[in-house]
């Protein structure tokens, strides 16, 4: 009797080690030792707070707030806006020499390759899997890009395609801007 | 010899006539046929190519219009007989706005003013690249009836479900096989036991009673040396045990948790391969890889307004739509009215990576200087369906790393002068992080 017993007790204590083992990827956090190490008095990224009226650290800036370095972009987003932009606008970084075919590249492939093909044909890895359609190549007649009008597509957006201006910085949409021009060069040749 | 040559030219005569009728009745079938062409040709010529038509759509109309649904302009099923029906417009005037819409926006034309206010102003781009044999092709492709959505669709997931399901079955099948047997064996040394005994008991043997022996585990409690043998091995066990359990404390490796919204990076960064920095892009340049706002999710979902990838019973289409419109309600998008209604509500995405206070870390410093690939930290996140954290980043982990990487100096003018130095002072050639002082305390603690 007791030696079965002492049976029971050894299955009981492998299946708690087993079930504790296999339960690994687990949906709540772990236990933490002192948390108060752990957890930051200050605010972290996102986090939850009571500070706020909407309860998030993450916060709009300030109404009227200008950014350090921050130049404002003053053509509007309207078809007229656009007309404009695609005439008037020229690129900052041809004249200061500071166009960086390069890093031009590194961003394009990141954020516009997806769609408009690392060759601007409008052949993006979305497109070759029927995702979004229509990706018109850099060399469309009818739309005829220039600096300006890239520009004002990356800042606002068009049509379907959504604003980039919070993924870029200034000088990284001219930087694509330059990128997108070569393309379109080759494109044409 | 004559004789048969003479009787194969009367056959010959004889059968003359049959031949001219043959003839005749082949050339009304070739008539016909030819009648039938230039019909058919005629018709197509009409109509345009569907399957020519379904390219040309796909490659300049499908990033603004789609068949059955608003987008940024408007759906285009049938456009032709509508237009015809409701403003009696025909295909001359399609061709004209197709090939220059702000042109006849700008000479009056009623309708093209209508509809360039009612889309607020969008403007169509001008194609003047497609001929009027490439419009007719779109149009008959718009022309065709809608299709009823594809039936083997809804086969191939049974299929696939079987097949999955078969592998659990046979393995049940394999247990159950093993149960039984072992059942089996247990009561076959039952009725074998009982046997002997009945045997014995008949050949007039007497079976010592166990009773009368002193049991096993008496005599090995008794036994002194074997119970401190058994205590210390018992202790060093439990002390094993109890150590591995402290030593996992406040570490999440595979961390998993259920997030608001169902997103699979396995679809976006591994299916679309979609690059992890399209969304986290502010691991480019900051502290944190920034969980991407919802106007970057919309960037692509203004478009992709259903799920047409693979699927399993557990994720199916309907599932992941329902993901989407959860998106959708979160960015107070309409899809609908294809426009924003309302200020959305942002989601409570769950923290997965989270190092404790006291370590400082920097993605830029590692993405942009270091030039490392995401997977390095975060595993083969192109194939989880759903996140978890797959290091452990515990302290250890971090100095393992930077003992053994060498730091990429090549076109870094920062590193140029500090390289040289140090890889004189260590007389190496390729420095490690840990050289470059990747182990001070203060680099990650203060």
């Amino acid at each position: 009797m007791d030696i079965n017993m002492k049976g029971l007790i050894k299955i009981l204590v492998l299946a708690v080690v087993f079930v504790a083992m296999s339960c690994n990827k687990s949906t709540a956090p772990n236990y933490q030792f002192m948390p108060n190490m752990y957890e930051p008095v200050s605010y972290e990224t996102y986090q939850d707070t009571k500070a706020f009226r909407n309860g998030m650290e993450a916060q709009l800036p300030a109404e009227g707030s200008i950014a350090r370095g921050y130049v404002p972009f003053d053509i509007d987003n309207t078809t007229e806006g656009f007309e404009l932009a695609k005439t008037t606008l020229a690129n900052p970084l041809d004249s200061a020499g500071e166009v960086d075919l390069e890093r031009g590249k590194e961003l394009y492939d990141i954020y516009c390759g997806i769609c408009h093909g690392n060759k601007g044909k409008g052949q993006g890895n979305l497109v070759k899997r029927e995702k979004i359609l229509g990706i018109p190549s850099y060399d469309d007649v009818g739309r005829a890009i220039t600096a300006g009008s890239i520009y004002h597509t990356i800042y606002y957006g068009k049509n379907a395609m959504g604003s980039y201006a919070n993924q870029l910085n200034e000088e990284e949409r001219w930087q694509v801007v330059s990128y997108v021009l070569k393309l379109k060069a080759d494109l044409e040749k | 010899m004559k004789k048969s040559y003479q009787s194969l030219e009367v056959n010959l005569t004889n059968n003359m006539i049959q031949v001219i009728y043959r003839k005749l009745t082949s050339n009304i079938l070739h008539f016909g046929f030819v009648i039938l062409l230039t019909f058919t040709t005629s018709l197509s010529a009409q109509e345009g190519d569907p399957a020519k038509g379904k390219s040309l759509f796909n490659a300049n109309c499908a990033a603004c219009h789609t068949l059955d649904k608003k987008m940024t302009g408007p759906s285009l099923r049938n456009v032709e007989q509508r237009l015809a029906d409701d403003e009696g417009l025909d295909r001359e005037w399609i061709y004209a706005w197709i090939k220059n819409s702000a042109g006849m926006i700008k000479s009056g034309d009623a309708y093209a003013n209508k509809i360039y206010n009612e889309y607020s102003g969008a403007a169509m781009t001008a194609f003047p690249q497609l001929s009027n044999e490439d419009i007719d092709n779109i149009l008959a492709y718009t022309a065709e009836e809608k299709k009823a959505p594809p039936v083997p669709d809804t086969d191939a997931v049974p299929t696939g479900d079987a097949a999955g399901t078969s592998g659990g079955v046979s393995n049940e099948i394999i247990l159950g096989a093993l149960a039984i047997l072992f059942i089996l064996l247990a009561a076959g040394l039952f009725l074998v036991n009982k046997t002997l005994r009945r045997f014995a008991s008949a050949q007039g043997i007497e079976v010592e009673d166990d009773s009368k022996r002193t049991p096993l585990w008496k005599a090995f409690v008794k036994n002194q040396f074997l119970m401190l043998v058994t205590a210390i091995f018992f202790l060093l066990a439990s002390a094993y045990f109890v150590f591995g359990y402290f030593m996992q404390i406040g570490i999440d490796q595979g961390y998993q948790p259920i997030q608001e919204i169902h997103f699979s990076h396995k679809i976006h960064a591994g299916d679309n391969k979609i690059d992890c920095k399209y969304c986290h892009s502010s691991a480019r340049v900051s502290k944190t890889s920034g969980i991407p706002s919802l106007n970057v999710c919309m960037n692509c979902h203004k478009s992709i307004y259903e799920y047409n990838g693979e699927t399993t019973p557990e994720y199916s289409k309907e599932f992941y739509d329902g993901e989407i419109k959860k998106l959708y309600d979160a960015a107070g998008w309409s899809d609908e009215d294809q426009k924003y209604v309302n200020e959305g509500t942002p989601v409570k995405w769950t923290r997965i990576h989270n190092l404790p206070d006291f370590v400082y870390y920097n993605h830029s410093q590692h993405v942009s200087v270091a030039g490392l690939e995401c997977q390095t930290c975060h595993g083969p996140v192109e194939e989880m369906e759903i996140m978890y954290q797959h290091a452990p980043l515990t302290m250890g982990w971090c100095i393992e790393c930077h003992r053994t990487t060498n730091v990429n100096v090549k076109d870094n003018a920062y590193y140029t002068k500090i390289h040289e130095e140090l890889s004189k002072k260590y007389g190496v050639d390729k420095l490690t992080v840990a050289q470059m002082g990747g182990l001070e305390c203060g680099k990650c603690h203060y």
